[in-house]
């Protein structure tokens, strides 16, 4: 059997991807994706804790996170649509209207 | 029994507000009708009072009424009440029936003035608060008149509000008054603490517990504080630098405020609070220093003065210091007789001194006078009356009055105040004289064309004046019935040693026996020995002597001889003009007092505590969350990702403290 660490190292590297291509990408989709990919890290630790612990709990917060990942997805590409349609770009240090 | 004396000042209160709110609407008539309405049922009812009050059984007098409490702190409370004794019932006579002739002589005298109904309204204001403060049974309620007659008295020397020289005398008195007020104020908490209370009867009652003070103690204290009240108030050194000043007010106003009653309320309270000078022989002998100096001093300014105004104020000056001369002889009741007098002839005086000003359109100055005897003949014989009563020649009010003061200042051991008094009595006499020839005798010395010099009391309307003219009769009516009074109003206090009953002096007695000190007490019964009478004689004769000294030198230097007065000043040279500018007084204390105090308000008060310490603080504080602010605004830079690198940042930092308080 795969230990727990494994999941864990795993959830942690992806998670900091997620985090880093965040940071670092530009284009709106690939930043969603990054979050996408936050969330499944996080999903990831949840299912191993279960898996490891034999609580089903666990696997009740996956099902919760991915419906709201679902609900998110789709708001945000609406979201990311209608700014395109605004803006006709998807660079995010050009959606800088908030700057004072 | 309750007389209802509380309707005596709200007359005078109401006529004020209904002229005051609404009178800028009403016709002239209506205005008169409501102030001069208002005063005289105040004096009719003060009458009805009178008759009453001879009916009282002793042992109800005063006359105490209370409506209601004013306030409650602690053990101390003050209440809404009206003391009623003799003292008060002759100031309250004195003030409603002088006060109701000037209401009546100002609708003359204020015809041609703007703001009729204002006038009128403040005269008004000034009545209730008179009557506050000599009806008042607690010292507070006194405070609260007190306060009001300044008010009322600052108003209305800044009637002509526009011209500069009548705001800021407005603005001097007010202020003046304020340091007398103080000490006042003092007085009062000195009272609360050391008695519980401000009623009238519980402060004579504890005072009386107390032994006569052989050297400077808690009553001292009281009491020179209450006389530098009163001197603010009553005009005496050296406080005095207000009075002359507040000539610059309308002529009835002088005369009614700043001559008749409210410069007397000083001598009232402290005739009133003779049970605490009574017991501080020190107080009461600054009373009567004050009073002499301010007398002699203020006698000799009014020799020199050309305005005929500043002389009649300096006379009330003098006069003023006469009736503290008696109070700090602790002859209470011919201080207050002098100021009865005092109320008619100076009224008198200060009437007729307007009605020449009404009468020359504005005229003050006495070298531009001369000769008016033919011109105004009725203001001329009661403006005579008015002279020879002020300059003490029997059987005039003031004659009686005057020499009952320095009988007994004489009487007391004090002769040299005596004597002071005296020389300050020949000059009064003198000066007054003088004001009598310039003004009614010798050739006139105006103007006689029509762009006459418009002087202080701004009768523009009036037009040009080419001859003097009589004033009318609603202002010569006033004048003869004061004139009445200034001849028979001494007659009340005939002194026995002249086969009178001095009766005036017996009516006012209880005032000032019931709480005396015990030696004094037996001292005033035994008063007016048979064997002194011949002294007392002897001594009015060289009063008498006085005035028809000063009389004799007025009228060699201003009727005789016109040439000489200006050679006397020349030669005098510098002492005359120091004479003239009033011994620098307003310059000194400008020097000593006021400078210093603009100078420590601009740079230390104003550019260093306020402008540098409290501003600064502001501005700074300011400033700095300004700065803050820069700074954090550096953060909202509306750049996505670095909003999302602060809360990368963030959840780091949470996450490096939650594994180091896991370590741990």
């Amino acid at each position: 059997m795969v230990p727990l660490s494994y999941y864990l190292i795993l959830s942690a590297l992806l998670f900091a991807c997620g985090v880093a291509g965040f940071l670092i990408k530009r284009n709106i989709i690939t930043i969603f994706m990054s979050i996408e990919l936050m969330l499944n890290a996080v999903n990831l630790t949840f299912v191993a804790f279960a898996a490891e612990l034999r609580m089903l709990s666990g696997h009740v917060f996956v099902f919760f996170v991915m419906v709201v990942a679902a609900a998110e997805a789709a708001v945000g590409l609406a979201i990311i649509i209608s700014v395109f349609r605004t803006r006709e770009t998807l660079n995010v240090d050009r959606v800088n209207l908030l700057k004072l | 029994m309750s007389l209802h004396l509380w309707i005596i000042p709200l007359l005078p209160l109401a006529g004020a507000a209904i002229n005051g709110l609404l009178g800028k609407r009403f016709p002239k008539a209506m205005v008169n009708a409501i102030a001069l309405g208002s005063t005289a049922a105040a004096f009719m009812y003060a009458l009805w009072v009178a008759v009453q009050f001879a009916g009282l059984p002793a042992d109800q007098i005063p006359h105490i009424e209370r409506y209601a409490t004013w306030m409650t702190a602690g053990t101390f409370s003050a209440e809404y009440g009206i003391y009623l004794d003799q003292l008060s019932l002759v100031m309250l006579l004195v003030v409603t029936g002088v006060g109701f002739l000037i209401h009546v002589y100002s609708v003359g005298y204020m015809e041609h003035e703007g703001g009729y109904y204002r006038y009128f309204a403040y005269l008004n204001i000034f009545m209730f608060f008179m009557l506050t403060l000599i009806l008042a049974n607690n010292y507070l309620l006194m405070f609260v008149g007190w306060e009001g007659v300044g008010l009322a008295s600052y108003l209305l020397i800044g009637f002509w509000f526009l011209k500069d020289s009548a705001a800021n005398a407005g603005k001097k008195a007010f202020i003046t008054n304020r340091v007398g007020d103080f000490g006042f104020l003092i007085a009062l908490f000195l009272l609360i603490k050391h008695f519980g209370s401000l009623q009238y009867e519980t402060v004579f009652k504890a005072v009386s517990a107390y032994p006569v003070e052989a050297s400077a103690g808690l009553l001292t204290a009281i009491g020179l504080l209450m006389m530098l009240g009163a001197s603010g108030k009553s005009a005496q050194i050296p406080l005095y630098v207000w009075l002359p000043d507040a000539m610059e007010g309308p002529t009835p106003v002088s005369a009614l405020i700043h001559a008749a009653t409210m410069v007397t309320a000083g001598v009232y309270m402290v005739a009133r609070s003779n049970a605490v000078f009574n017991r501080a022989p020190i107080a009461l002998a600054v009373v009567a220093i004050i009073g002499t100096l301010t007398a002699i001093f203020a006698a000799s300014i009014g020799i020199v003065q050309t305005d005929i105004k500043k002389v009649l104020a300096y006379s009330t000056i003098s006069q003023l210091g006469y009736m503290f001369m008696g109070c700090g002889v602790a002859a209470y009741g011919a201080g207050i007789f002098h100021l009865m007098t005092h109320a008619f002839f100076k009224a008198l005086l200060f009437l007729s001194a307007g009605a020449i000003i009404h009468g020359l359109g504005g005229e003050q100055d006495m070298r531009h006078m001369g000769g008016l005897r033919k011109y105004m003949p009725k203001t001329f014989w009661c403006m005579t009356i008015a002279t020879f009563t002020i300059a003490g020649f029997p059987p005039l009010a003031a004659f009686f009055s005057k020499d009952e003061i320095l009988w007994a200042t004489w009487a007391s051991g004090n002769h040299l105040l005596w004597l002071i008094g005296l020389i300050a009595a020949a000059m009064t006499s003198f000066y007054m004289f003088r004001l009598w020839f310039m003004t009614f005798f010798g050739e006139y010395r105006g103007v006689q064309a029509d762009d006459t010099h418009h002087g202080h009391d701004s009768h523009d309307a009036h037009g040009g004046h080419g001859t003097p003219h009589e004033s009318p009769m609603i202002m010569i009516v006033p004048l003869m019935i004061l004139a009445l009074l200034s001849f028979v109003g001494g007659w009340v206090g005939v002194p026995s040693a002249l086969g009178g009953s001095d009766h005036f002096d017996h009516f006012l007695d209880p005032v000032f026996t019931t709480y005396a000190p015990a030696p004094l007490a037996a001292e005033a019964t035994a008063a007016s020995h048979e064997d002194e009478r011949g002294t007392e004689i002897a001594f009015m004769l060289i009063s008498v002597g006085a005035a028809a000294l000063g009389f004799l030198g007025a009228w060699y230097l201003y009727f005789k001889r016109t040439d000489l007065p200006a050679k006397m000043a020349a030669s005098a040279g510098s002492i005359y003009t120091f004479v003239l500018d009033k011994y620098k007084v307003d310059e000194f204390y400008g020097a000593a007092i006021i400078q210093p105090i603009i100078l420590a308000s601009t740079n230390i008060l104003w550019k260093g505590i306020d402008a540098t310490l409290i501003d600064g603080a502001v501005n700074e504080s300011a400033v700095g969350a300004q700065d803050i602010s820069d700074g954090v605004r550096q953060m909202q830079s509306g750049n996505i990702r670095s909003y999302a690198g602060w809360v990368a940042f963030g959840a780091a930092v949470v996450i490096a403290f939650m594994v180091w308080k896991g370590v741990r």
